[in-house]
């Protein structure tokens, strides 16, 4: 993963649950970019046509909440999404995120629609460059860094596996 | 540095003198348990791996739509059976040899005090009734553990709650943790590992204790720990596999919510639909009728809940408009009502036994609601449509109250008929 990022936002509220990231009834695939055809489909419809590679999504409380499907980071990562950045996540989607290598920001950012974003995973700082804002966040302690860096859980332990000559 | 019981042992686990809640730790896994659901994504994850699976570490129970209901549950269940004999896996536990996977995971000596265990399965929690710290997790993650034995957490903030003095006859341990979450809320312990103590607690016999921690999920718990004591090494003579090493919480360690409760006024309770913190004492909801109860699940299916519904059953006939269900919750317990006689009662009052199986807990198969119907159930989940039609309504409560509504064919306080 890049230390740096910058890119677009799309702005969501509380409670976003993993039934609006991705509906229930396309659930028969765990591909990713079949999944982004559908995410946001009802409670954001504009969201599959226009979002672009590098976007942001930004949201307040509780961003993942219900079900335990891994199929909502899935459909994100398959949407372009470089990174989400909320208040705070539910618990098994923020493992979910991380274990498939989404990364994830936990950060209070002022920001809207359209507005753009600069991320800086090292110095820990998330800035609004449209409202002239800025907000830090703890640093991804090493060992999730490393995690999402070698692309993921699967990706990390096959790496382990290596190395442990298993 | 002060620890809770939750922070010893991811601390020990992951190798370090100490840990506070938001350190992010890699920790090494003691057992990985995966079920008939949750085991085919986790082979399919497995295989990308090219590696051997640590077999001692991975247990695999079909339970929950086994005995196969229909072709989809066969061909789940047979990708279990395949990969057991891939791998010559041996803690393989077919169907005929086990039960419902929690239970099993208990009885067959795999949790024990101090181990850090994972299932993919949300009820992994259980284990903290013995001292361990038993969590849910993905398919993704159970097959990495598979492979390497261990597995990344944030370490939880611990909630510490007291319940002093004596319970009520026919008041037991699934009355207490239904009472905390209908304080507490179904959030009220979102990520957070809560911990029981007090008097009330410690003269639970161990099945109860199961059923508390059991349900710590349903406020949100990461983690429902209860410090063990005689009663668990006791049980666990002659059936713990391997040694273990019972840790326990500083007396001064840091909670982050502190809550306490009095035993004595805590009723039966029951979770109307369609979340478990809608509680209300059994006594209040005497008018609503039931068209089945329900008795098993790794909430309330040990031996211990099939002899207190059996005593109130004995001599004794359920209501013609209601059925009831009994599912000992293993091989196990079933063998164990048969031999003390219990299975006697409930077929002479008509209730309808079978082997163990999830089944009706999760509107599986075999006990699944029709558009309207009503279930007093002793299992641990009672949202929209959990057991049937999505029409249909699960209220959650304690054996003695699932066989005191079968006689009535209503809601009822066992106080009531006694
Ligand atoms: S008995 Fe019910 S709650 Fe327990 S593991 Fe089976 S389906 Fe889940």
């Amino acid at each position: 993963m890049r230390s740096k990022i910058a890119g677009r936002v799309w702005k969501f509220g509380t409670n976003v649950d993993t039934d609006q990231i991705i509906p229930a009834e396309y659930l028969v695939t765990g591909d990713p970019a079949e999944l982004a055809a559908h995410a946001f489909e009802k409670a954001r419809p504009e969201f599959a046509g226009e979002v672009r590679e590098g976007d942001i999504v930004v949201a307040e409380e509780n961003f993942g909440c219900g079900s335990s499907r891994e199929h909502a980071p899935r459909a994100l990562i398959g949407a372009g999404i470089s990174c989400v950045v909320a208040k705070s996540f539910a618990r098994i989607f923020y493992r979910n995120s991380i274990n498939i290598g989404l990364p994830l920001v936990e950060a209070a950012i002022v920001a809207d629609d359209g507005d753009n974003l600069e991320i800086d995973f090292k110095s820990g700082i998330v800035k609004n460059t449209t409202k002239g804002v800025e907000a830090s966040f703890p640093p991804t302690p090493a060992f999730l860094q490393k995690l999402i860096d070698a692309g993921g859980l699967v990706e990390y332990t096959k790496t382990q596996i290596k190395n442990m000559g298993m | 540095m002060t620890m809770t019981i939750a922070e010893k042992i991811l601390a020990k686990k992951a190798g370090k003198s100490s840990v506070e809640p938001g350190d992010m730790v890699e920790a090494e896994i003691d057992y990985v348990m995966v079920n008939d659901i949750t085991g085919l994504p986790a082979f399919e994850v497995f295989e990308k791996f090219d590696c051997q699976p640590l077999r001692e570490k991975t247990i695999l129970i079909p339970d929950h739509y086994v005995p196969n209901k229909d072709v989809a549950s066969a061909e789940q269940a047979r990708a279990m059976q395949m990969f057991a004999k891939k791998y010559d896996m041996p803690n393989y536990f077919p169907v005929g040899t086990c039960g419902v996977c929690h239970q099993v995971m208990i009885e067959e000596g795999f949790v024990a005090p101090g181990r850090l265990i994972i299932g993919a399965d949300s009820h992994t929690c259980s284990y903290g009734a013995l001292g361990a710290f038993g969590t849910g997790v993905g398919s993704t993650e159970a097959a990495s553990a598979m492979a390497l034995g261990k597995l990344w957490f944030k370490v939880p903030e611990s909630q510490k709650y007291t319940v002093k003095g004596s319970l009520e006859k026919y008041v037991m341990g699934k009355d207490i943790i239904l009472h905390i979450i209908g304080e507490i809320g179904v959030d009220g312990a979102l990520y957070k590992s809560m911990e029981f103590y007090g008097s009330a607690i410690e003269s639970l016999p161990l099945a109860d204790r199961i059923s508390i921690s059991n349900m710590a999920i349903e406020a949100g718990a990461k983690a429902g720990i209860i410090p063990p004591d005689e009663k668990v090494f006791n049980y666990l003579k002659d059936r713990v596999r391997g040694d273990y090493a019972p840790l326990y919480a500083d007396s001064d360690a840091d909670y982050s919510e502190v809550y306490e409760y009095d035993a004595s006024e805590i009723s039966a309770t029951v979770a109307k639909p369609s979340l478990p913190e809608n509680t209300a004492p059994a006594s209040e909801l005497s008018h609503i009728t039931v068209d089945q109860a329900y008795l098993g699940s790794c909430t309330n299916g040990r031996i211990e809940d099939l002899r207190v519904a059996a005593e109130i059953l004995k001599g004794r006939k359920i209501a013609s408009d209601t059925r009831m269900i009994v599912v000992p919750a293993t091989k196990r317990v079933f063998e164990q009502a048969l031999s003390e006689g219990l299975i006697k009662i409930f077929l002479d009052a008509n209730a309808y036994v079978s082997g163990p199986t999830c089944g009706a807990c999760l509107g599986g198969y075999m006990g699944v609601l029709a558009k309207g119907e009503r279930c007093i159930s002793s299992t641990n989940r009672n949202f929209l449509g959990r057991m049937g039609h999505k029409e249909s309504e699960v209220y959650l409560a304690n054996p003695a109250v699932v066989a005191a509504s079968a006689i009535t064919g209503r809601i009822t306080d066992p106080s009531e008929i006694e």
